[in-house]
């Protein structure tokens, strides 16, 4: 998440390694059986585009890479490794503009962050992580319980809070998810806290009711200070195929969503959407979640994501 | 970005021109879009090829009737084949064991099964008048047991105390003994989300089957999934043996080809779906429906069902009536955007109309958006109460006041004297109201001319 990350990195290269490697392993392999036969044809590159889109690329932006290997490559002799460097080097190339921290506004006192997404896709877990790495940055941090619909959301983040040693800003009884983030804003901006990390409840973005409540929170926000939140950040699924790319669309444009985390890559979906949403939105991406564990959040590298996608880790 | 299927198949069939049989050529051609569409739906890739084949053997030398085009006769075969593919009927749960019967929720992290537990316990309770018990062994993620807790007491349901420090296998035998002793009918057994690559956990969920023998055992999988569909279905099924499937956030655009791959890769049937928050969001699993909306064909049954729910129906007869009276006011009119908005705004309304692929393209680039519920209903709640009785007081210096009490602007609130102006015409015009026409028409007021 931030300039330091190079000490972590290691792990978590490993980690993302050992979770995209399960099923990169076949996508490699198909790769790899391939380019057993030597020349880049027609019939090479059709299953290529296939292994992409297994990847969840998207049918679009398959066809475009594999395009672009084959204009640059065309019925060259190439070797199943080479082919494999390459094309990771063109997706990295596509990550590569995404791949930008997170960085806190250190005159903003707190450094509002607004955490939004779909239903279960990681938000509440994925503030604690964040929330454990500010604190261990020497950040003082609050979190906005700001979700009011779903049962145990309030205790969940509390649990979130003791775990990364931030306080919690809460009411059990709250239904206006607005006027608490409102509330939590004055106190966090009364102690001078660093950051304030604002949970949300998950919500379909084809919901327009649901997604007006957003609106309604970055309002009331703005009304304490016309540069809160100074983060928007979008939590996505991994496992989400195509539909990521609405939930993006509208995020963004209801919400101005600033950031994406992209959680649960500790499985075997390969989030390969992220290429076509990089290319799309040019959204940076911040950080992945590899892990239940309050460690497991890193940070997103184009060519490491890349290359471990197409199975080139080890 | 996701053009339907038949306005796919339309330009194929316009460049190859019309012939009496779809020939091998043809049905390559076609195939090829069908392909596309269906992995834009997520269907998994080799769930797609074994279904083009499918389709391809069925379509070759299909005569095309006189009364439908060539396009129109393939996607006609790919969704019956779809459909067939799908489990082609409901399929009810199987309880019908010695008492007290099992069913074991399973899934990846987040998929929805807390939720789904208490919406099945209410759904058992209410339909099948079974004594239900609800048990959480989901000591992993934090306050798990406490929000099937909540949720229990939301739905009126007996859910099992939690004692601090057991582990799920404990859990799962107190709650086998419990059921016993005290004569439920049905326990339904909750547990932590894990990923199907996650071993230990893999075999826990094995050993928690082993203890509480579950009549079903359901996989709880999100409509949002992508191409992991059939990993994570394949595994779960190696693993827990699933007789059953419940697809969750059908109530969101996703396309849902996560259907097809998980039940084409498990046998398994879809026995229910998740279609929103609440608890009573649950409905049976209707095979054609999530094959027309796999293929963007729009779902006519479900949006005339669905406006059905969401209209009351005394308050639709109230609103026709005064309608036919031009008496229909700005009340009325907030009534109506309320209702769009229950049924989960434009969006989602028009795909489920038949052929609103297109329109829907026109929208985006018209940029008319969601909000515009939101907006209006905000302009019309700003308004006084004789001003929403009677427009015609709305001079500039009303309107200037309520642009900005509402936060929007004299043209929107223009723009919405309009249209309520346009819907009062053309009530005139329909002399006879039920609830379609009701409905139709507050859509065509906020689609553009
Ligand atoms: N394996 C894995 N699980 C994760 C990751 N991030 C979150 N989860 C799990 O996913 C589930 C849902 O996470 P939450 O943080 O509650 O998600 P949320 O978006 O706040 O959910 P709602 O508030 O219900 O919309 C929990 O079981 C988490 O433990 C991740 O990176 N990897
Ligand atoms: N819109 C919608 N949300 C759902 C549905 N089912 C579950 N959810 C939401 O998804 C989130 C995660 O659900 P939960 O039951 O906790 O998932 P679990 O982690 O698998 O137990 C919650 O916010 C639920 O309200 C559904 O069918 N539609
Ligand atoms: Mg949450
Ligand atoms: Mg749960």
């Amino acid at each position: 998440m931030n300039a330091d990350a190079g000490e972590a990195k290691s792990g978590w290269l490993d980690r993302l390694g050992a979770g995209l490697s399960r099923t990169s392993s076949k996508l490699a392999q198909g790769i790899t059986d391939i380019f057993t036969r030597s020349r880049l044809d027609d019939e090479t590159l059709e299953k290529l585009d296939d292994l992409l889109i297994a990847a969840d690329l998207g049918p679009a932006t398959a066809s475009a890479l594999t395009a672009r290997l084959a204009r640059e490559r065309f019925d060259r002799d190439m070797g199943a490794d080479e082919v494999r460097a390459a094309l990771a080097g063109d997706i990295a190339e596509i990550l590569a503009p995404v791949a930008v921290p997170l960085i806190l506004d250190p005159l903003a006192k707190p450094h509002v962050i607004l955490v939004v997404g779909v239903n279960g896709s990681g938000k509440t877990t994925t503030i604690g992580k964040l929330a454990h790495q500010f604190r261990g940055q020497g950040k003082s941090v609050m979190l906005a319980a700001a979700d009011t619909f779903r049962a145990a959301a309030v205790n969940q983040l509390r649990l979130w809070g003791e775990r990364a040693g931030a306080e919690v800003y809460a009411r059990d009884d709250a239904r206006d998810a607005a006027a608490l983030a409102f509330d939590a804003f004055k106190r966090a901006r009364a102690e001078g806290t660093d950051v304030l990390l604002v949970d949300t409840a998950g919500r379909l973005q084809n919901k327009a009711d649901l997604m007006a409540e957003l609106e309604k929170i970055i309002r009331v926000l703005k009304k304490l200070d016309a540069a809160a939140p100074q983060s928007c950040l979008l939590v996505l699924d991994a496992t989400t195929g195509q539909n990521a790319h609405a939930q993006v669309e509208v995020f963004r444009d209801i919400t101005g969503v600033t950031g994406l985390i992209v959680t649960k890559l500790d499985g075997s979906a390969r989030g390969g959407v992220l290429v076509a949403l990089a290319k799309r939105f040019n959204i940076p991406v911040h950080a992945i979640g590899v892990g239940e564990g309050i460690d497991d959040l890193s940070p997103f590298e184009a060519e490491d994501f890349a290359r471990a996608l197409l199975g080139l880790t080890r | 970005m996701f053009d339907s299927l038949s306005d796919r198949l339309g330009e194929v069939f316009t460049r190859l021109g019309r012939r009496g049989a779809l020939r091998e050529s043809d049905v390559t051609a076609a195939l090829r879009e069908v392909r596309v569409a269906l992995l834009e739906a997520d269907v998994a890739l080799p769930v797609v090829e074994d279904f083009i084949e499918a389709v391809g053997q069925r379509a070759v030398g299909e005569e095309v009737l006189r009364s439908v085009t060539p396009a129109q006769m393939v996607v006609k075969i790919v969704k019956d084949q779809l459909t067939e593919a799908l489990g082609a009927e409901a399929s009810a749960l199987d309880l019908a064991v010695t008492p007290p019967a099992a069913i074991l929720m399973v899934g990846l992290q987040g998929s929805g099964k807390t939720t789904t537990t208490a919406k099945l316990g209410l759904w058992l309770t209410n339909r099948e008048k079974k004594k239900v018990l609800l048990v959480s062994t989901d000591t992993q993620r934090p306050a798990a047991q406490e929000q099937l807790q909540v949720l229990a007491d939301q739905a009126g349901l007996r859910f099992m105390s939690v004692i601090a420090g057991e582990t799920p296998r404990q859990i799962a035998r107190r709650c086998m003994v419990t059921a016993r002793l005290e004569g439920f009918d049905v326990v339904i057994v909750d547990t932590a989300g894990r990923l199907h690559v996650d071993e230990a956990l893999m075999d826990e969920a094995a050993q928690l089957r082993d203890i509480v023998n579950p009549a079903e055992t359901l996989l709880v999988a999100d409509a949002m999934i992508g191409q992991d569909a059939v990993n994570v279905a394949k595994r779960f099924d190696e693993r827990v043996k699933l007789t059953g499937i419940i697809l969750t956030r059908v109530d969101g655009d996703a396309r849902g080809g996560a259907a097809l791959s998980a039940r084409a890769v498990t046998g398994c049937p879809i026995k229910l779906i998740g279609v929103g928050e609440g608890l009573d969001a649950l409905e049976e699993f209707h095979p054609d429906r999530i094959a027309s909306r796999i293929l963007g064909m729009g779902d006519v049954v479900t949006l005339v069902e669905k406006a059905a729910e969401s209209i009351e129906v005394e308050e639709a007869e109230r609103l026709a009536a005064r309608m036919r009276k031009g008496a229909f006011d700005f009340n009325d009119m907030r009534a109506q955007l309320r209702q769009l908005g229950k049924m989960g705004g434009i969006e989602s309304m028009l795909g489920m109309l038949p052929g609103a692929g297109r329109m829907k393209a026109q929208l985006a680039g018209q940029k008319v958006d969601e909000r515009i519920l939101v907006t209006q209903g905000a302009i019309i709640d700003s308004m006084t109460v004789a001003e929403r009785r009677n427009a015609k007081l709305l001079n500039a210096s009303r309107k200037r006041r309520i642009a900005q009490g509402s936060g929007t602007s004299v043209q929107e609130i223009n723009r919405l004297i309009k249209q309520y102006k346009d819907t009062n015409r053309m009530m005139k015009k329909i002399s006879k109201l039920g609830k379609k026409g009701l409905m139709r028409h507050p859509m065509a007021g906020l689609l553009p001319h």
